[in-house]
Order: structure tokens, then C-alpha cells, then sequence
């Protein structure tokens, strides 16, 4: 059954679940929510038991009209909310009638957010996948973007209770971000004065940026290029042409690549990135062997504090 | 020898020797298969070119450097490897020099037509297929035309388009960023989408396969339902 008609697509809404997984050796890149880390906490606020396809919305103007009851949250970057013109707080499940209208204004800071219904959207799935790939057209409806007048099935009419997220987990997209870089793939081929200088650089978004990777710049780290056979790219892999400008690459990053990489961005780390915009400050951190497991000890605590933290609304 | 290095908390990238070789391919195959024993459950995907194999985990796994430990103490290379012959797929190719042709004939000290008779030459191995869906990496080039990736990539590289970077050719199944240098376009669909299902149905070849390359003109590109890039309208 349809829950939702999109009024207007907006800049670029598309539809994404966890992302597609067993493909990559045909060349199908992996997808998924750009901040999976709002993206999760979408699908916690409904208490939906596996990840569900979401709307992510890139810089904002979407609106629905709701052809059913149902309950819905946003999450992601401040984009002003209204549910038939009345403002409403994101990080925190609504119930929705039929006739109701939605509507994400544009975002001042910050680049996406989540859209997620009670049981998820319900789609044919490409390649195991709802993710949607624009370059690859591949997932979502018809490989892309939301059209207007576009009908939106859901999976369920399962009803969740309703809850909130405590403001102190809202992220903060305009700051200046800090990328834990975890050293690996080519690490040796850059000496010690070129990680310092990595590692010490401020960087800025620059006006390459998207789904498949964020090109940054500032002082170009120049070092001794050799020829390298391509090889699988991580999500968040770093990689450093010769112009000696650093790519981050994301989830609709190229499955192969060439050029030398110091290393990988943290998961999370990457996901913030995706939340930046043209300009905004950027700096590398290098994250020592010893500190890997205080860091995934870390987001496990992370994420079983705010599983214990929602609050419940009447 | 196995090198394995980190590839992020959640990855790990084997390394054989850095070279083109059946060898390699077949040595993949096999390391495979024993890390698909080794890790189960904890293994998401295996993601193999010419002389590494990217190992993705699930997110729920015993930690990274506990994994590496493991491979490292567990993995054998085997002695002995066969060489196997896939099947032969002939690629048609409209050359041209709206892109790097005349910069590779250059750089080479040949004519663009020394090149393009080079290019076809060769019959080429699959030894990968990444980048974009359909993308096959070829080698090996013939060390002549051995020319570095562009030191910047383009923003837009028209669908189809052949290319060269060291010693390898590839061809573009859809238009994307990419840092090869271009000698012409390919008519062929290389990736469809709209079918499901294996690497048989989806793409015209598999890892293992030999690709050959031969010249078409104009007439002929459109006749096999080439599309002109805007930059040849």
C-alpha cells in the first residue's frame, strides 16, 4: 500500500537502505545512507527491526502528501519540518494522518537528511538493494532520483510508540570536522615529514563533492608517485593523486582505483564528512594501531547509551 | 609472499607480488576460497584485482587486527597453479583524437596509427572487473603505449570510451570521472542493468576471459548503436 505521493522531489531525494552488498566484484558500488549514523537512529526512532529503505535528502525541498496514518521522523541536518505548515522537531517520531502534507524546507548547515516510516519503504530491489546509485542507475525507482507524483509504498502499518532522541546526541555539521585516519593500504610510500604534513594541513571541501567522494584542498602534499595496479577501495579509503590533493571516498565511491592511499577514514568519521559542504574546514588525525580498539569500544558504548536514551512522548 | 595491510576498521587488503600475471589470478582464486573457510559468518565481501584482494567484514566482527593476526598465521600459497583460457570477446572501436590519442603517439614517438594498430594487437586477459559496473581491466599493454594516468582526473568521460593507464586498457560501460587516457569509443554495451541475476547475463565477459580490439569507423559505430559524445557532434 502507497503511505506517500511525493508533491516535490526537492534538489536530490533518493531512496537507500543499508546499502548493496555481494556486488562489488562486478562493480557495483555499495550505496547507501551518506550519514549512516542519522540514518540508523532514524530506523531506532521507529523501532524498526532491520534497516529500512529511507529518503535521503540532499539540501533539501521535499514534500509528500501521506495517503494513509502512519509515523515518520527526520533526521540528519536541521532542515525546517513542517507537517501541514505547523514547524516540527526532527530526531523525534510524528503521527501522521491521511491528507496530511510534509515538508523539509533547506538546510542552513549541513547537507542531508533521513526520512524513515514505521516498517520502511517497500520497493522491487535491485541487485539485493533499494539503494539508489545514480551513475550506475541502479536501485531506488527507476535507478533515480524521487520524481513528483511518484507513489511510495511502505512495508507494514506496524504503529511504534512514539520517541525522541535527547538533543545532547544531535550532531553538529558546521564545525570544523576531524578525520581519525587509520593508517594502511599504502601508508609506506609517504615518509614521515609527508604524514606530518598530512596530518597538519587544513584542508576545505572543495566544489567536488557528492555521494562518491569529497576532493579537498589546501597546500598539495607532493610525494614520489609510483605506477600502482588498481585495487579494491574501502569506504572511506583516502586516496592521493598526483596533484597531491586528498580524495575521501564514500559509498558511491568506484569499487577500483589506482592511485595511492595513506590510509582509511573512520566509518563514522566518513559519514560527518558526508554532512559537509563546499568550503568547510577539514583536518587528518593519525589514529595508532594501539588506539583501534579503544575506538570501536567506544562506538559500541556509543550506540548502546543512546539505544537506552529515547524518550518516550505520549 | 602474502602482505596484508589495514583497509579502515573494517577492511583488509592482501597483496601479492605487483604484477600482471596468470599466476596472481589464479593464486586469487584459490586465497579465495580459503578465507571464505577462515572468516564465515564474519566475512562480507571479497573484492579481487591483479595482485590484491580487498576483504570486507561485517560490521559485527572480532576486530580487525585479530582477523589479520589469523590470515597472516593461516594462509598458504599454493605451488602449483594452472593456467585456464576463458572465452574470446571482440570489442569494436572507433578511434579518434578528440581525446589523448595524439598525447600517447607523442609521448611514444609513433604515429596515431602505429598506436591504434598496437592497441588491436594485443589479446588481452580480464583481470578484474571494478571501478563501475562492467569495467574490465585488460592486460597487458604493449609497453609502447605504457602511458601514466592523467595527473588530474576528468570530471566526464564519455560511455564507451577506450583507454590506456600504464599498462593496462580498459573501456568506460557508462560515463564517469576517471583518470585513463582516451583513444576512442566502443559501441558494445558492457553493463546492463536491467538484467538481474549473474556475471554471465549482466556483462559480455568475466574475469579470465581474452578481449581483442578492432577499429571501426564512424559509419559503422552508429550502425552498432554507438552514441556520439558531445564532444564528436
Amino acid at each position: 500500500m502507497s503511505v506517500f505521493v511525493v508533491l516535490k522531489a526537492g534538489v536530490l531525494s533518493t531512496l537507500q537502505d543499508q546499502g548493496r552488498v555481494g556486488y562489488a566484484h562486478l562493480g557495483l558500488t555499495q550505496g547507501g545512507p551518506a550519514d549512516y549514523v542519522s540514518y540508523r537512529i532514524a530506523d531506532l526512532l521507529l523501532q524498526n527491526q532491520n534497516p529500512s529503505c529511507q529518503i535521503e535528502v540532499s539540501v533539501g525541498g521535499l514534500s509528500l502528501l501521506a495517503l494513509t496514518d502512519t509515523v515518520f521522523c527526520v533526521t540528519g541536518t536541521q532542515m525546517p519540518l513542517t507537517i501541514n505548515g505547523q514547524p516540527k522537531t526532527l530526531w523525534q517520531s510524528h503521527r501522521i494522518k491521511k491528507d496530511d502534507v510534509i515538508e523539509l524546507g533547506f538546510a542552513k548547515s549541513g547537507l542531508r537528511c533521513y526520512l524513515a516510516v514505521a516498517g520502511g519503504f517497500k520497493l522491487a530491489k535491485d541487485f539485493g538493494s533499494n539503494s539508489t546509485v545514480l551513475r550506475e542507475k541502479v536501485g531506488g525507482i527507476a535507478g533515480a532520483a524521487l520524481q513528483q507524483g511518484q507513489f511510495l509504498p511502505a512495508a507494514s502499518t506496524y504503529r511504534p510508540l512514539l520517541w525522541a532522541l535527547p538533543e545532547k546526541y544531535w550532531p553538529e555539521f558546521s564545525n570544523p570536522l576531524e578525520l581519525g585516519l587509520i593508517p594502511g593500504y599504502q601508508q609506506h610510500w609517504f615518509d614521515e615529514s609527508q604524514w606530518q604534513q598530512l596530518c597538519s594541513t587544513d584542508y576545505q571541501v572543495s566544489a567536488l563533492y557528492d555521494r562518491m567522494g569529497y576532493r579537498l584542498q589546501g597546500e598539495p602534499l607532493l610525494y614520489q608517485s609510483r605506477a600502482l595496479l588498481s585495487e579494491g577501495i574501502s569506504y572511506g579509503a583516502v586516496q592521493l593523486p598526483p596533484d597531491g590533493l586528498p580524495i575521501v571516498l564514500l559509498n558511491d565511491r568506484q569499487t577500483l582505483g589506482g592511485y595511492p592511499k595513506p590510509g582509511v577514514v573512520l566509518a563514522r568519521h566518513a559519514a560527518a564528512l558526508a554532512q559537509r559542504q563546499q568550503g568547510q574546514q577539514i583536518r587528518f588525525y593519525k589514529i595508532e594501531l594501539e588506539q583501534l580498539e579503544a575506538h570501536q569500544q567506544e562506538q559500541h558504548r556509543y550506540w548502546a547509551e543512546l539505544s537506552m536514551d529515547f524518550r518516550s512522548l505520549c | 609472499m602474502i602482505q596484508l595491510e589495514l583497509a579502515g576498521e573494517n577492511g583488509l587488503i592482501l597483496y601479492l607480488p605487483a604484477e600482471i600475471s596468470g599466476k596472481n589470478l589464479n593464486q586469487l582464486q584459490q586465497l579465495q576460497q580459503q578465507i571464505r573457510l577462515l572468516l564465515g559468518e564474519q566475512l562480507q565481501e571479497l573484492l579481487p584485482s591483479y595482485a590484491s584482494l580487498l576483504i570486507v567484514l561485517k560490521p559485527a566482527h572480532q576486530g580487525v587486527l585479530a582477523i589479520k593476526a589469523l590470515l597472516e598465521q593461516q594462509l598458504t600459497l599454493s605451488a602449483t597453479v594452472s593456467e585456464q583460457q576463458g572465452q574470446l570477446v571482440l570489442l569494436p572501436v572507433y578511434y579518434h583524437n578528440a581525446w589523448d590519442l595524439d598525447l600517447v603517439a607523442k609521448r611514444a614517438g609513433l604515429t596515431t596509427a602505429e598506436v591504434i594498430e598496437l592497441h588491436q594487437a594485443m589479446e588481452y586477459r580480464v583481470y578484474a572487473i571494478g571501478f563501475a559496473p562492467g569495467f574490465a581491466y585488460l592486460s597487458e599493454l604493449d609497453a609502447r603505449l605504457a602511458t601514466p594516468r592523467l595527473k588530474s582526473p576528468r570530471a566526464k568521460v564519455p560511455k564507451g570510451a577506450v583507454a590506456i593507464a600504464d599498462r593496462q586498457t580498459a573501456v568506460y560501460p557508462a560515463e564517469s570521472p576517471g583518470g585513463w587516457n582516451i583513444l576512442g569509443l566502443c559501441p558494445t554495451p558492457l553493463f546492463k542493468p536491467e538484467n538481474t541475476g549473474t556475471a554471465e547475463t549482466l556483462m559480455p565477459f568475466v574475469v579470465g576471459d581474452r578481449v581483442r580490439f578492432q577499429s571501426i569507423n564512424r559509419e559503422e559505430f552508429l550502425a552498432l548503436g554507438g552514441q556520439l559524445p558531445r564532444e564528436l557532434c
